[in-house]
């Protein structure tokens, strides 16, 4: 990087840092809603885009780590007295009942159990066909819905967590957001991740390199459901009610079309996708309400947004194939030479 | 170095290798050859491990290795080179080396994210190796370049100096000069006598034409429909009735 490109990068930075602050202090609350929404976003597609983008690995398990997460770090913070009021029904276990931890360490076992779990699924899943891990992780997410909806001692059942401390303003979840990335960033250019992306690209020649290619794939497999279930804690605290329903397929769903729309084994794609999609879904939200237009009145056609979302993902498929950003990172090159394209400017040589 | 003991490998009914017994000693370069579908790559495959050989026994260093995993192989000191190029294609000449160089550097994933101390002088001793031996097939300037949009001579090099950085001491080549025209192959021919020397390395060197590897070869094996029908050295070879007839019925 050239020293220009890194005084674009620092103002950029202290532009998306005053940003998120002005954000913070002026927006109202629905749009700080989807401000920190896009930061949480950031960390579910991140963490995802590990797997699929990067070690070359198709999961459908991202609910139910970010819902680990999200159990775990709500039990660890809640006080004893809001514990009694959630658990009516049946009273909660005891050894729970009156534990409660600083927000920083429930978060931190938040992810460690959610990593553990990944431990337990990936362990057996990697060693099927790749083709197999899609349908074991589908199954393993609806195996933990259906456990955390009949443990009613331990997670309250169906009715779910209700006042969960809202411990996710906006300086933490973006705070959180910035270290995943940097972490990803810092893993992807060291050694280790040399030998993720050489899993992803061919996993015969990885092997015949001394890649131990099994040990590599839990590797990943472990690190993504860690961040998931540290991105699930933080959803938690911040919409502050959980219940298992919320943690279904739709909502792997959504992550994973951020993946695919940002780019797959893009970093910057990522981040890029999860703002775009949390922004366009909130957006959107008017299409399911009753609408009345000029010539003709709906009742409100529920799903229509998800529609738009699907044509969205299509039309992007189509035309860009690898999504947004390919695989590739954001650079101040890209940016000159997109102008070129557009007329702005001479094109830049040599850029990458 | 390397002794193979009867192997066979059987896919359903077809016998792709059957009873095969090389035996090759420190520093040899020992050729395999044989027409189309000879089971060249099979034995390849099977000594790596990509394969359980269906029968048979394979020793390295006096050590039974039959069955191990292909990454063990590689550790054990056994790297190798694909008929098919297999270069890591979304990364650059200098990380594909780099990958390789992995396996010796004895980091895990924590030193590795964090960039500990230990790892970034281990990290920075690996870029030195790996450029030392792209500098040996002429690569230094193209570093940066997609490994998949180098020239195909280029690549194979690419490939022969990426098995290197797993400092083996036994290297498996798989058609090296397939695609190469004559004075690329010469030239290719000089480089692996080049790295046994400098490496110390003991090389077993598939070839579809035997005339490419006679120069080089101390002794070969001849396969045919599996079965190894001729063993020697290359004016044994040449003069062999059995080979001349096997590659007359294909060639
Ligand atoms: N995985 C496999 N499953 C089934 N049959 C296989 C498999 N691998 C190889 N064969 C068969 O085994 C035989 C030997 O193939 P192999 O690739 O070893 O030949 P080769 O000597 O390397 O030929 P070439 O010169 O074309 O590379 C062929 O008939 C091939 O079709
Ligand atoms: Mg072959």
């Amino acid at each position: 990087m050239n020293k220009k490109n890194l005084i674009r990068s620092a103002i950029a930075l202290v532009v998306g840092i005053l940003v998120i602050g002005l954000g913070d202090a002026f927006l109202g609350s629905f749009a700080v809603r989807i401000l920190n929404l896009s930061a949480i976003y950031i960390i579910l597609a991140l963490s995802l885009n590990l797997l699929v983008g990067f070690t070359g690995l198709f999961s459908l398990g991202h609910a139910g780590f970010m819902a680990v997460g999200a159990y775990v770090s709500a039990l660890l913070t809640m006080t004893p007295a809001q514990k009694t009021m959630n658990f009516f029904l049946t009273p909660i276990v005891p050894w729970l009942a009156n534990i409660q931890v600083p927000f920083i360490l429930a978060l931190l076992i938040a992810g460690l159990c959610a990593a553990f779990v990944g431990l337990l699924i990936g362990a057996p899943a990697l060693r099927l066909r790749d083709d197999y891990l899609a349908i074991a992780t589908l199954g393993f997410a609806e195996i933990i819905r259906v456990l955390i909806t009949n443990a009613q001692p331990l997670t309250n059942g169906a009715q779910g967590l209700k006042a969960i401390p809202k411990y996710s303003t906006t300086w933490v979840v973006w705070g959180f957001a910035a270290l995943t990335a940097a972490f990803l960033v810092m893993l992807l250019r060291s050694s280790y991740g040399r030998t993720i992306k050489a899993v992803r690209d061919d996993e015969i020649a990885a092997e015949a390199m001394g890649v131990n290619v099994f040990r590599v794939k839990v590797t990943s497999f472990v690190i993504s459901s860690f961040w998931a279930g540290v991105g699930g804690a933080l959803l938690g605290h911040m919409i502050t009610t959980i219940d298992p329903k919320m943690f279904n397929l739709i909502l792997t769903f959504n992550i994973l079309l951020i993946v695919v729309l940002g780019g797959n084994g893009s970093i910057t794609g990522s981040i890029l996708g999860a703002i775009i999609v949390t922004v366009m879904m909130e957006a959107l939200r008017f299409l399911d309400m009753p609408m009345n237009l000029i010539f003709f009145k709906t009742n409100g056609l529920p799903g229509l947004r998800m529609v738009i979302f699907s044509l969205m993902l299509m039309v992007v498929v189509l035309y860009r194939q690898r999504g947004l950003m390919g695989n590739k990172e954001f650079s101040w090159d890209m940016v000159a030479n997109l102008r070129a394209v557009i007329g702005l400017k001479p094109r830049n040589k040599g850029g990458r | 170095m390397l002794r193979t003991d009867s192997v066979s490998m059987r896919f359903g009914g077809l016998t792709a290798v059957a009873d095969f017994n090389v035996q090759i000693e420190k520093n040899e370069i020992v050729g395999l050859i044989g027409p189309n579908g000879a089971g060249k790559t099979t034995a390849f495959n099977t000594i790596t491990g990509v394969y359980k050989p269906t029968e048979g026994k394979i020793f390295f260093k006096g050590k039974d290795v039959t069955g191990a995993k292909p990454h063990h192989i590689t550790e054990m000191g056994i790297a190798r080179t694909f008929q098919n190029i297999r270069l890591f294609k979304d990364m650059n000449v200098l990380e594909n080396v780099l990958v390789a160089t992995h396996l010796r550097m004895d980091v895990g994933v924590f030193a590795s994210t964090f960039h500990l101390p230990g790892y970034l002088r281990k990290e920075k001793q690996a870029r030195e190796f790996a450029m030392e031996l792209l500098e040996s097939v002429g690569l230094t300037n193209q570093t940066e370049e997609s490994a998949i949009s180098l020239p195909y001579g280029k690549q194979r090099r690419l490939e022969i100096v990426r098995a290197l950085a797993t400092k083996p001491s036994l290297l498996l080549l798989d058609e090296p000069a397939a695609g190469m025209n004559p004075q690329e192959t010469l030239e290719l021919m000089d480089f692996i006598v080049g790295i046994r020397d400098r490496f110390d390395l003991t090389i077993l060197l598939i070839e579809h034409h035997m005339q490419v590897v006679m120069g080089v070869c101390s002794r070969m094996y001849v396969l045919d429909y599996g079965i190894t029908i001729a063993h020697g050295n290359p004016s044994e070879i040449q003069a062999n009735p059995k080979v001349i007839e096997a590659y007359l019925g294909v060639d």
